[in-house]
């Protein structure tokens, strides 16, 4: 059990939890994107700042995940994470190989471990 | 409607030398249909066993089923759906959730920004942004930056919100199928299926990287996440892209 509410009330909690706290950020986003010249500096800025955002956010998600995943060591994370990167670069820069790769050397890692 | 579009006469600029095949006569449907067809393709894939990551971890956290399948399609943004879990597995009350989910939302605006310009178009109206708006995330962020500047302008947004539909579509189903199996496959593996989302990401950060800024925010992002997780934890998603953002601004600025 979570504090969430049951049935129907528990509905109009997240979706007033989504339409005041999460999507006024992307409305935001329109109203402030929408003239945005795309060769300004301003946008370079922006860019830059979303891009360092989601380096962050990855690392945040590899280092210090939530859930089952945060109680494997943090070195068979970074491992299967090298592993995927690796086989990412040699298959020429290709996103399946890499993640898939990086599951499966996350397992791998798990099971030798454990 | 912008006033500095195309001076030309009837045809726009000219097409993108690596424009797809079926864009030449292409109309609005048969863009939006392509914008779609991305629910078949590797991004797509990655979100969906995403989403089952996602829909297992709720599962286990004593989530309702159909609560669960309603935040893919509301908040549209596995980071804030998993913190958000998170927080309640642990007990925390509906505000302390709903912090740690704004928390994480403030990231869309900087995207969303970035993808806006993406969009204009001759036709493009209004209500289109708003809706367009709400399939901003990470995935829809980078296939945007990999996928429109090859279109036509007047494609843009019609492909951009068959691709947004398809993309949440994806999310809902994986999260569908990992509520569904999470009592029966080890938890391992609903571990693996978690761990593509960074990966993936990283790769697309990689991917879509040109110009030496973009390897700089990257890098800094990298390093300061971190230390900005353990020196400020809530605030440092915020607090990284602001600095390493800004630090990657000023020194991966094209000399003039």
């Amino acid at each position: 059990m979570t504090n969430l509410p049951d049935g129907l009330w528990g509905y109009l909690v997240l979706l007033g939890m989504a339409l005041v706290f999460h999507e006024p950020w992307r409305w935001l986003g329109v109203v402030l994107g929408r003239d945005l010249d795309i060769e300004s500096p301003l946008f370079s800025w922006v860019r830059a700042v979303a891009t360092a955002l989601v380096a962050a956010l990855v690392m945040r998600l590899t280092l210090f995940p939530a859930g089952a995943l945060g109680k494997l060591p943090p070195g068979v994370r970074v491992g299967a994470f090298a592993v995927g990167l690796a086989v990412f670069f040699l298959a020429g820069r290709k996103l399946a190989p890499g993640v898939i790769a990086g599951a499966f050397a996350l397992i791998a890692g798990a099971l030798a471990v454990a | 409607m912008p006033p500095a579009a195309t001076p030309g006469q009837d045809a726009g600029p000219p097409p993108h030398p690596d424009a797809p095949a079926w864009t030449s006569g292409a109309g609005e449907m048969t863009a939006y249909a392509q914008g779609c067809s991305v629910a078949v393709e590797i991004p797509a894939l990655i979100l969906a066993a995403t989403g089952a990551g996602f829909g297992a971890l709720a599962h286990d956290a004593g989530i309702q089923f159909g609560h669960t399948a309603f935040m893919s399609v509301i908040l549209f943004a596995t980071p804030a759906q998993v913190v958000l879990i998170d927080q309640l597995a642990r007990g925390s009350s509906i505000w302390g959730g709903t912090f740690a989910v704004m928390l994480t939302a403030i990231r869309l605006l900087p995207m969303t920004v970035t993808v806006m310009p993406l969009l204009r178009g001759p036709a493009t109206v209004r209500w289109q942004y708003a809706l367009a708006s709400h399939f901003v995330a990470i995935t829809a962020w980078t296939e945007a930056y990999r996928r429109l500047p090859k279109l036509p302008e007047q494609l843009r947004m019609p492909y951009f919100l068959g691709l947004g539909s398809a993309l949440v579509m994806c999310l809902l189903m994986g999260t569908v199928l990992g509520y569904l199996i999470a009592g029966l496959v080890p938890p391992l593996l609903t571990s693996a299926l978690l761990f593509m989302t960074p990966m993936y990401f990283t790769m697309s950060l990689v991917l879509n990287a040109r110009q030496s800024m973009d390897w700089w925010a990257l890098g800094a992002g990298a390093v300061l996440g971190p230390i900005m997780f353990i020196a400020a934890p809530g605030f440092d998603l915020l607090l990284t892209g602001l600095i390493g953002g800004t630090i990657a601004f000023l020194a991966g600025r094209p000399r003039t």
